[in-house]
């Protein structure tokens, strides 16, 4: 992401929050302007690969033969009507999918050309390559410290405190959350807005430096303010981070990401650069969804 | 039979009640009138307002009927008699009584006698009659006045609301009332015996030989419940050690690791370790495991006492860890699922997810469940008085036999009982500050339990 392609987004996608309700003709007005860049332009390297992947929820298919390519430091977004899939999907990429019972995955997912499933791999190490943040905010009952710290302690991160207290301030800065906390790291966590709580959980999954950032909805319980901060700081988190999110905005996704997949009935039906997505998609579900005929 | 009666009369009269209730109401309903109430609630208050003199008068009847029997009685007596007083007053009163009921009296019985249990069997019937009578004249009037009253606007729903609140207070009245009556009787006896006994000498006393009623009252024996209090709280705290990680394992176990279908055969079968009644505990404590811990003792050269603190507290922490393990489930399972994939998404693995942020979040329910348990420790009764060995002098050595609050008021009372002897009183004093101690505890656990409620709902 070069600083060019930033100063362009930005502008525009600022007063998009305060319209929301007529922002979907907007946001693929918004695509039009910005054509030139593409990510497959920029070639970015792929960082997770999933091909043929399907969930089962006891005998009951969730997700068929999903297939995708998720490139690095670009965020991807998953669209699609309530109960598509696309969470599904996204817990498969942490096997977070491994902790609900009678759940079953098939297919393969490989991160950086290994496969997450492979017995080598260890699911810790694999949760702490590929972060998760999830639909609520969810901070442990501890002190916002104390659940900065939680990933690098566990993990074993930092050989001493002050090692540990640069591991949380440097983390709370990324999450631009250091300047409203900085006083009261000792006070807890649950006492925050709604909106603090989402950017200190961003905070705590930054923490354990992974690779992959994984998004649940992250804006679905915070006000239009507070989600203006996240999808800001979701911007400025790509420079280093791969993100994929999970979203029921459309204009969300044409806010801030580069990739788009659109699922429907636990199936991937399209996906590329958003701004084809959001412009001309080439499948009609896609078209009918994007213009909000269904949904 | 009487009482059958009764019933059935007011159980006919209900359903004309609501009968008359709804069908006016629903007449006015068909004519084209459009009502505030349904018809139903109509006929609800139309039962409310039958049943309440109906009631009325038979709740007067219950409280009074027994002094009013009681004075034609002894009306009934001849002077002679009557002028008895105490005990052989009672038993003349109890003969009569029992020849008019048919129950028959033991030995001869006097022409007065029989002739006042003729009467008396009359003076019965008579005023049971007129109860009965009284009881459906007032119920019937009042419905067909609360008929009286149905018009279109009449808001019979909102005055039927307002019935069922009274109707819930009372009940709920029910429970606090006896608890305020079994303090004020606690209180009241503890009184009496504080007048024997110095207050002081009692809650710092460390000397327990109240000897015995029959020796005289001049000899009152010493009452320091310092080594009763000390014996109840080794106990409970042996009790404690024992169920309290047991207990939280298990909870932690089936909330976190077992399979819902295990975890639905396993969480019953521990539970049923709380239905075994304490007495039987009682004796197995007393048979089984006191021996046995009196063997192990002696193997590894330990002076263990069959009946002791250790055995007492052991089988009573076993008796507690369903409490523990069933409560901490519940609570284990209440930390929301977001908090555990917060954890496990950050690659933490499943036991330092429980340790380190399910157990923290659950914690002040787990302190909860723990108070209970204590105070049910406290007030444990039977297994303490088969296997603690019943010994009330002060010993710090769990291995020796002590004794509690409890068995000591078990003791106090079973046998030959004075109301106006210390010895007898001291149980109501030791009663009261055993209702003290597991008050406070069943307070603060509840205020923290509800605490912790709040924070996730």
């Amino acid at each position: 992401m070069t600083d060019l392609s930033t100063s362009e987004t930005k502008p525009e996608t600022i007063p998009m929050h305060m319209t929301s309700g007529s922002a979907i003709i907007e946001s693929s007005e918004l695509g039009k302007g910005k054509t030139v860049r593409t990510p497959d332009k920029e070639n970015r390297p792929v960082r997770v690969k999933a091909r043929d992947v399907s969930v089962f929820y006891g005998p009951k298919q969730a997700l068929f033969d999903v297939s995708i390519d998720i490139p690095a430091k670009a965020v991807t977004a998953f669209i699609g009507p309530s109960g598509c899939g696309k969470s599904t999907f996204l817990r498969c990429l942490n096997r977070m999918n491994d902790t609900i019972e009678g759940c079953r995955v098939t297919g393969q997912i490989e991160l950086d050309g290994s496969d997450i499933h492979d017995r080598d791999l260890d699911v810790v190490e694999l949760r702490a390559r590929v972060g998760m943040v999830f639909q609520k905010p969810n901070p442990f009952p501890k002190s916002i410290f104390e659940n900065v710290a939680y990933g690098p302690k566990i993990h074993g991160l930092a050989r001493s405190k002050s090692e540990l207290e640069g591991i949380v301030e440097s983390s709370l800065r990324r999450a631009s959350l250091w300047e409203e906390v900085k006083d009261r790291l000792h006070e807890p966590g649950t006492g925050l807005s709604g909106g603090q709580q989402q950017r200190l959980c961003i905070a705590r999954a930054i923490a354990v430096s992974p690779e992959v950032i994984l998004m649940d909805e992250p804006c679905s319980a915070l006000d239009p303010i507070a989600t203006a901060k996240i999808e800001e700081l979701i911007d400025e988190l790509k420079q280093n981070f791969t993100i994929v999110i999970v979203t029921h905005s459309m204009q969300q996704a044409a806010r801030v990401s580069q990739r788009t997949a659109f699922f429907h009935l636990g199936n991937l039906v399209e996906e590329g650069p958003t701004d084809t997505i959001f412009t001309s998609p080439k499948e009609k579900r896609t078209q009918d969804y994007i213009t909000g005929r269904f949904g | 039979m009487n009482s059958l009666i009764t019933a059935a009369v007011l159980l006919a009269l209900l359903g004309l009640a609501y009968q008359l209730g709804w069908s006016k109401s629903r007449r006015l309903e068909t004519a084209g009138a459009k009502l505030h109430s349904r018809p139903s609630y109509h006929g609800y208050l139309t039962v409310v307002w039958a049943l309440a003199p109906a009631l009325v008068i038979l709740l007067f009847w219950l409280l009074f009927s027994d002094r009013i029997t009681q004075s034609y009685i002894l009306s009934l007596l001849p002077p002679d008699v009557a002028a008895l007083t105490g005990a052989d007053l009672f038993s003349a009163i109890r003969r009569v009584r029992d020849i008019a009921s048919g129950f028959g009296v033991a030995g001869e019985t006097q022409p007065w006698e029989n002739a006042a249990g003729q009467s008396l069997r009359e003076f019965n019937a008579l005023t049971f009659a007129i109860v009965t009578a009284a009881a459906a004249g007032a119920g019937a009037l009042a419905m067909l006045w609360a008929r009286s009253r149905i018009a279109p606007r009449f808001r019979a729903r909102n005055e039927f609301e307002g019935v069922v609140r009274v109707l819930l207070i009372a009940c709920s009245g029910v429970a606090i009332l006896t608890t305020a009556g079994i303090i004020a009787s606690l209180l009241a006896e503890s009184i009496r015996f504080f007048s024997f006994i110095s207050p002081i000498d009692f809650f710092f006393g460390t000397s327990w030989s109240p000897g015995f009623s029959t020796t005289g009252n001049e000899a009152h024996g010493e009452y320091g419940m310092i080594p009763l209090v000390w014996g109840t709280l080794m106990i409970a705290a042996i009790a404690m050690l024992v169920s309290l990680p047991i207990g939280l394992m298990t909870a932690v176990y089936l909330s976190q690791y077992a399979a819902p279908r295990l975890r639905d055969t396993v969480k019953p079968v521990i539970e049923i370790l709380a239905g075994i009644p304490t007495i039987v505990y009682g004796f197995f404590a007393l048979v089984t495991v006191g021996p046995f811990f009196s063997n192990v003792g002696a193997l590894i050269g330990l002076d263990i006492r069959a009946t002791s603190a250790f055995t007492a507290g052991v089988v009573m922490g076993i008796m507690i860890i369903p409490f523990i393990s069933s409560l901490s489930d519940d609570i284990l399972r209440q930390v929301p699922r977001a908090m555990r994939d917060g954890s496990l998404g950050l690659g933490a693995t499943k036991s330092e997810t429980i340790r380190q942020v399910i157990l923290p979040a659950a914690l002040p329910g787990i302190v909860g469940a723990f108070l209970l348990a204590v105070s049910r420790a406290i007030g444990e009764t039977m297994i303490v008085v088969l296997a603690a060995g019943n010994s009330p002098y002060l010993r710090f050595n769990p291995f020796e036999p002590v004794s509690t609050v409890t068995v000591t008021i078990v003791k106090q009372l079973t046998g030959d009982t004075d109301f106006a002897s210390p010895q007898s009183l001291v149980a109501f004093a030791l009663g009261l500050t055993l209702f003290v101690m597991t008050l406070i505890l069943n307070v603060v656990a509840l205020q923290i339990v509800r605490r912790y409620r709040e924070q996730y709902e």
